[in-house]
C-alpha cells in the first residue's frame, strides 16, 4: 500500500450518466492497509446522492458536516437542495480545510426530477471542482474502473443498460486491486425512484 | 459595536414598548417618500430625490442601489444609515454566492439584512438604524418577483405594494385603490410615479425622482432619459 494516506483504507466508487438516470456504485471493503476488517462498508450517503472514499473517520465527519449544512439550508430556505448547490457546498466545505485537508475524494451525483437533467461531479480532497461529466471514478482502483467505464459507456443509456454498464465496470475493475472489492452496491437514480442493488463479486 | 458599553441602549418601557424603535420609525416617517409595487412579472421601486440646493450635482448620488444581480434596495430615513446597510447587504449577498455559487434569493437576503437591523436594537452601545428599507428581487427558483419592507426593529413584511416615508398613509390608501394582481411592470411604473406625485411638492422631473425595476433579467436603475419618457406619458 505504501505511505499514501489516500490509499490507507482502500475502496473505490464509480458514477455514470444515462438518459434521465444516473448511477453510482461503490465496493464494500473496509480495510487498514493490507488487513481487511469489514466487508459491508458502503460509502454512499444520500442527500441527493453523495459518496466518499478513503479514510473512514473523515468519511463520517465530512458526510456528517455536510448533512449539518444541508439540513440548515433546507430549513432556512424551505426548499430542497439542487445537485449543483450541494456540490458547491461540499467543495466549499473541503476547501475550508485547505491546509489540513479531509482525506476524502468525493463523487456527487444528482437528478433534477422536473427537467430530467443529470449531474455527475467529482472532487479531490481540497474541493477542486469538475465539470458535469459522463463518468467519474475515485479510489484506489479508480484508473482500472475508469478504463472499463469508458469502454462500457454509451450516451443516452436507459436505466437497465446503465446499471449493467456501471456494475460490470466496477466489479471487473476491482479484481485488479487488492484494496477494493468484496462485492458492490449500485444505486440507480431515476426521476421517480432510486433502485439499490447489492452485487456479489469475488470475495477476495 | 462599542467596546465600552456592555448593555443595550434600547430598553423596554413599562408599557412593553421599545421607545428607541418608535423614535427610529419617526425618523423614517420624516424621510422622503419611497414606493414599491410588485407586478406580475417584476417589481418597481420609486423614490423622491429632492436636493436642497440648485448647486447640488445630483447625478452621482443614488438612493436606489443594486445589491446583486437580482436584488435592489431603496429607503426612507437617514441616508448614512442606509449606506451602511447597503454595504452589509452586498457583502451578505456575496458571502452566499461564495458558498453556494448561486444568486441569493430575495427571501434569504431579507432575513439576513433584517437580522443585522435587529442586532442593532439589542447589542451594547448602538442605536437602531433610522431607515426602513424596501427590498425588491426576483427569485429564479420560484420564478417570481418579491417585494419586502425591513423596519428598524428588524421585522420584515412581504408586500404587493407599499409606501414608506412622508405621507405613507396617503400613499398606501392610493395604492390600495390602484393595485391589481394583473398589473404588468409598465403599468406598475406608472402607478408608482402617480403615487409619488400625490405627496410631491413642485414639478416632477427626471432629476428629482429615481426609479428602479427588477424583472427576470435582473435589477437595474432607470436612466434619467427613461424616467423622462415615463413622466411624459403621465403628462
Amino acid at each position: 500500500m505504501g505511505d499514501d494516506i489516500m490509499s490507507y483504507n482502500g475502496g473505490v466508487a464509480l458514477a455514470m450518466k444515462g438518459k434521465e438516470c444516473v448511477a453510482i456504485a461503490c465496493d464494500k471493503r473496509y480495510g487498514v492497509q493490507n488487513k481487511t476488517i469489514a466487508t459491508n462498508f458502503t460509502k454512499i450517503f444520500q442527500y441527493v446522492l453523495f459518496e466518499n472514499v478513503s479514510f473512514f473517520l473523515k468519511v463520517q465527519t465530512v458526510s456528517e458536516r455536510l448533512r449539518f449544512r444541508t439540513n440548515l439550508y433546507e430549513l432556512r430556505e424551505q426548499r430542497k437542495l439542487k445537485p449543483l448547490v450541494l456540490y458547491n457546498m461540499l467543495t466549499n466545505l473541503l476547501y475550508e480545510r485547505r491546509f489540513g485537508p479531509y482525506f476524502v475524494y468525493a463523487l456527487v451525483i444528482g437528478l433534477d426530477p422536473k427537467t430530467g437533467e443529470t449531474y455527475v461531479f467529482d472532487s479531490d480532497n481540497i474541493g477542486a471542482i469538475s465539470d458535469n461529466v459522463n463518468l467519474a471514478t475515485v479510489g484506489t482502483a479508480s484508473d482500472y474502473i475508469f478504463g472499463l467505464g469508458e469502454l462500457f459507456f454509451k450516451p443516452n443509456m436507459n436505466a437497465d443498460e446503465l446499471f449493467e454498464a456501471t456494475s460490470q465496470a466496477l466489479l471487473n475493475g476491482v479484481d485488479r486491486d487488492s484494496a477494493s472489492g468484496w462485492g458492490a452496491v449500485v444505486y440507480v437514480v431515476e426521476k421517480d425512484k432510486v433502485t439499490v442493488r447489492e452485487l456479489k463479486g469475488r470475495q477476495d | 459595536m462599542s467596546e465600552r458599553y456592555g448593555f443595550s441602549l434600547t430598553t423596554f418601557s413599562p408599557s412593553g414598548k421599545l421607545v428607541q424603535i418608535e423614535y427610529a420609525l419617526n425618523a423614517v416617517n420624516a424621510g422622503s417618500p419611497a414606493v414599491g409595487i410588485k407586478a406580475s412579472n417584476g417589481v418597481v421601486l420609486a423614490t423622491e430625490k429632492k436636493s436642497k440646493s440648485l448647486l447640488h450635482d445630483d447625478r452621482t448620488i443614488h438612493k436606489i442601489e443594486p445589491i446583486c444581480k437580482n436584488i435592489g434596495l431603496v429607503y426612507s430615513g437617514m441616508g448614512p444609515d442606509y449606506r451602511l446597510l447597503v454595504q452589509k447587504a452586498r457583502k451578505l449577498g456575496q458571502e452566499y454566492m461564495l458558498i453556494y455559487e448561486q444568486n441569493v434569493p430575495p427571501t434569504q437576503l431579507v432575513k439576513r439584512v433584517a437580522d443585522v437591523m435587529q442586532e442593532y436594537t439589542q447589542s451594547g452601545g448602538v442605536r437602531p438604524f433610522g431607515v426602513s428599507l424596501l427590498i425588491c428581487g426576483y427569485d429564479y427558483d420560484e420564478d417570481r418577483p418579491f417585494l419586502y419592507q425591513c423596519d428598524p426593529s428588524g421585522s420584515y413584511f412581504p408586500w404587493k405594494a407599499t409606501a414608506i416615508g412622508r405621507n405613507y398613509i396617503n400613499g398606501k390608501t392610493f395604492l390600495e385603490k390602484r393595485y391589481s394582481d394583473q398589473l404588468a411592470l409598465e403599468d406598475a411604473v406608472h402607478t408608482a410615479i402617480l403615487t409619488l406625485k400625490e405627496s410631491f411638492e413642485g414639478q416632477m422631473t427626471e432629476d428629482n425622482i429615481e426609479i428602479g425595476i427588477c424583472d427576470k433579467e435582473g435589477f437595474r436603475r432607470l436612466t434619467p432619459a427613461e424616467v423622462k419618457d415615463y413622466l411624459a406619458q403621465i403628462g
